[in-house]
């Protein structure tokens, strides 16, 4: 199959292994991937933000870009949600109404993909620690995904999942709310780490870059001995040969 | 800034820096979520349920025109007086001016949150009458002279040792720290009341347009007594609250108590069909429903958000709302907390003054998903932010959203920018959470992701 993998800004930027794995892992699995670099956001900050036309803007970009794919993946469940949820909203009434439908019916967030569309559960990846795992909201509410990472991880040799309380709590990132309201927004990453480091987790898993990158800037400055890392990373992570 | 939100950003400030009301709270909503989910368990089909509701609620909705009618038409038939109150100061004037009829003068309340809404406890006492709230939780906070912090737990944010306080020092009692007693003793002071009050004030939690009789669903059997005992009784409520059927409480009185407060039922359920019918031997004198707009009619008129009007005021989307949970009811400072005031709150009180409640929002959706009549809650707010946007852009966003829109369709320009961000991340550091640090808002309590040493795109180039 000739998959069509959309890579979000920040992933792009700050978290290209995840990206990276997810090229890996599909590759393995006997895949074509299509890169296409002239994208490099679905237009989702100045939508949550009420610039529908800025983000408009964007997202015709996106669209025009994906026409003609046959199956567009994406490493994260926000981003996701944008295109597959929020496309046929913000072009609703206009001429890219069609266009935007047909996105939505092809694109896939990147463990629902491997889970719904590919069947696959067993990767072949090690990965020694106890984890735990973040459900992003946008993956878990607009997408419907709570199994299909739980399904990936369950064959991960080594790995032990502990759930946490909050699993389906938000993190609080919420994109520009975080810089809105940062109080509100720390307040919500406390709870969120309190919740993981209960479970003496090592890492906090999530199929959401966005999510990790807001828990892992308070682990960071608060200076808690958690990580977190991509769902994409875990799948993809091999016994080195020299251990 | 609106003074509604620069004053919740100073509250939000405030609370969330609190760190024994956040476990207050959560400690407090922790026993909600269990006790719910058992009582949602013992629903057939909760899912269908809520269906069935939302449908409900969309016809009754949808035609409140004729459904309105109807309720009055059948109230008037046994002699209820029915007013209808375009805003709050018409309510106001409706409810003052029945009890100055009555030359009335002491007045016990039921739980109403309209009442709330139009400021009524402030226009009765200003008019001369006394007014004593009668639920717990709002005689409580009316002690405190305080709002409710939330509009099913009024006094849900205060310890039994507050309480215990409170009464110590308004009432004169001896300090306690059993429920019971502290119960007993708001008991022994209104009972008295009840008996010589003038006038009942209460809410209504539906309207039946078929039966022309209003329900209440209460645990204290405070609202009995304030319904039945006084010679008059006045019932305040929004036109929203209309149910069609009688039958529909068979639905609506069991999914308010499971949603609302982890209830196979509420205590006592009531309904109200209209005053003393003759030859009957108790019950008020008269009986007023004053129907309450209050910009209701607006939110009917925006098709795109009207399925907010289906709220039965749960209070399940607080229960469940990270936001709610960490900075509680009094920060918000409406009538209405949490994700169901976020988005009816503009539209009842003005969108630029209090559009700031639909950007306090991760958008995670944890309200939507519990609403038991499935009102598209976090949908709502992206919608108000658009529309609030659309009215007024910010100044420097708009702007800055264009210029990132131009980035965004310009990869080169992209990953230009990526690199400049790798060269000024070495230098983020001699500024990093000072007044010139253009990410304060992040920096100030998280660390910024760095730009890797390769970007995805860079990675890709060097497989090809």
């Amino acid at each position: 199959m000739k998959i069509t993998l959309f890579i979000p800004c920040f992933i792009d930027a700050c978290f290209p292994k995840a990206g990276a794995s997810a090229v890996e892992i599909l590759e393995r699995l006997g895949h074509t991937i299509d890169y296409p670099k002239e994208l490099t956001c679905c237009g989702q900050p100045a939508f949550n933000s009420g610039y529908w036309e800025e983000s408009r803007t964007t997202a015709i970009k996106v669209l025009e870009r994906l026409k003609d794919t046959e199956v567009v993946v994406i490493v994260s469940g926000s981003c996701g949600a944008m295109i597959k949820n929020f496309y046929p909203e913000l072009f609703a009434g206009t001429e890219y109404e069609e266009a935007a439908r047909s996105l939505s019916a092809k694109v896939y967030e990147f463990s629902d993909f491997l889970v719904t569309k590919l069947g696959v559960g067993d990767l072949g990846a090690q990965f020694p620690h106890k984890v735990t795992f973040h459900d992003g909201c946008h993956g878990l509410r607009e997408l419907g995904i709570k199994q299909q990472p739980r399904k990936l991880l369950a064959h991960v040799r080594g790995l032990e999942l502990v759930e946490m309380g909050e699993a389906e709590s938000c993190c609080g990132f919420g994109g520009t709310f975080s810089a809105k309201f940062p109080m509100i927004s720390t307040a919500m990453g406390e709870n969120k780490y309190g919740s993981a480091l209960e479970t003496g987790a090592e890492y906090i898993v999530s199929n959401d870059s966005s999510c990790l990158m807001h828990i892992q800037g308070l682990l960071d400055r608060q200076g808690k001995p958690l990580r977190t890392i991509h769902l994409a990373e875990v799948l993809n992570h091999r016994q080195l040969p020299h251990s | 800034m609106t003074p509604a939100a620069s004053q919740f950003k100073k509250n939000a400030t405030a609370l969330t820096a609190d760190l024994r009301h956040r476990a207050l709270i959560r400690t407090a909503l922790k026993k909600y979520e269990v006790v719910r989910d058992d009582k949602v368990s013992r629903f057939q089909n909760w899912q269908s349920a809520r269906q069935s509701a939302a449908e409900i609620k969309w016809d009754a909705v949808n035609h409140l025109d004729t459904h309105l009618v109807e309720f009055a038409r059948n109230l008037e038939a046994r002699g209820t007086q029915v007013h209808w109150a375009s805003n709050a100061a018409q309510a106001r004037e409706i409810i003052i001016g029945i009890i100055q009829e009555r030359k009335a003068h002491s007045i016990i309340k039921s739980k109403v949150m309209t009442g709330e809404e139009i400021h009524l406890n402030d226009a009765l006492e200003k008019a001369g009458f006394e007014v004593v709230e009668s639920d717990l939780g709002e005689y409580i906070v009316q002690l405190r002279h305080e709002a409710p912090y939330h509009f099913v737990f009024p006094a849900m944010h205060l310890t039994r040792g507050e309480i215990s306080d409170l009464f110590s020092k308004e009432l004169g009692t001896a300090p306690t720290d059993s429920p019971e007693e502290l119960t007993m003793i708001a008991r022994r002071v209104l009972r008295d009341k009840y008996i010589t009050a003038d006038i009942g004030i209460s809410g209504a939690n539906f309207g039946i347009a078929e039966t022309g009789m209003i329900s209440i669903t209460e645990n204290e059997g405070n609202a009995r007594l304030t319904c039945a005992l006084p010679k008059v009784h006045i019932a305040l409520m929004g036109i929203e609250k209309i149910l069609p059927k009688l039958e529909d409480l068979a639905l609506f009185l069991p999914m308010l108590a499971t949603a609302g407060a982890g209830q196979v039922m509420t205590g006592y359920n009531t309904m109200y069909g209209g005053p003393r019918q003759p030859g009957e031997a108790d019950g008020p004198e008269a009986f007023h429903v004053v129907l309450l707009d209050n910009n209701r009619t607006q939110l009917l008129a925006d098709a795109e958000q009207r399925d907010a009007l289906h709220c039965i005021r749960c209070g399940g989307c607080l229960n469940v709302c990270p936001i709610y949970k960490n900075i509680g009811g009094h920060a918000y400072g409406a009538t209405y907390q949490g994700p169901i005031g976020a988005v009816i709150t503009p539209h009842l009180r003005g969108l630029q003054q209090w559009k700031h409640l639909s950007f306090a929002s991760s958008l995670c959706g944890a309200c939507t998903q519990t609403c038991p009549v499935k009102i598209d809650l976090h949908h709502h707010l992206l919608q108000s932010r658009r529309n609030a946007i659309a009215q007024k852009p910010v100044w420097w966003e708009k702007p800055l959203f264009q210029a990132l829109a131009f980035l965004f369709n310009h990869a080169g320009l992209f990953s230009l920018g990526m690199k400049l961000g790798r060269i000024g991340q070495v230098f983020h550091p001699l500024i990093k959470n000072t007044g010139i640090d253009p990410v304060r808002a992040w920096t100030r309590s998280r660390e910024l992701p760095k730009v890797a040493p390769q970007t995805f795109r860079e990675w890709w180039q060097t497989r090809k």
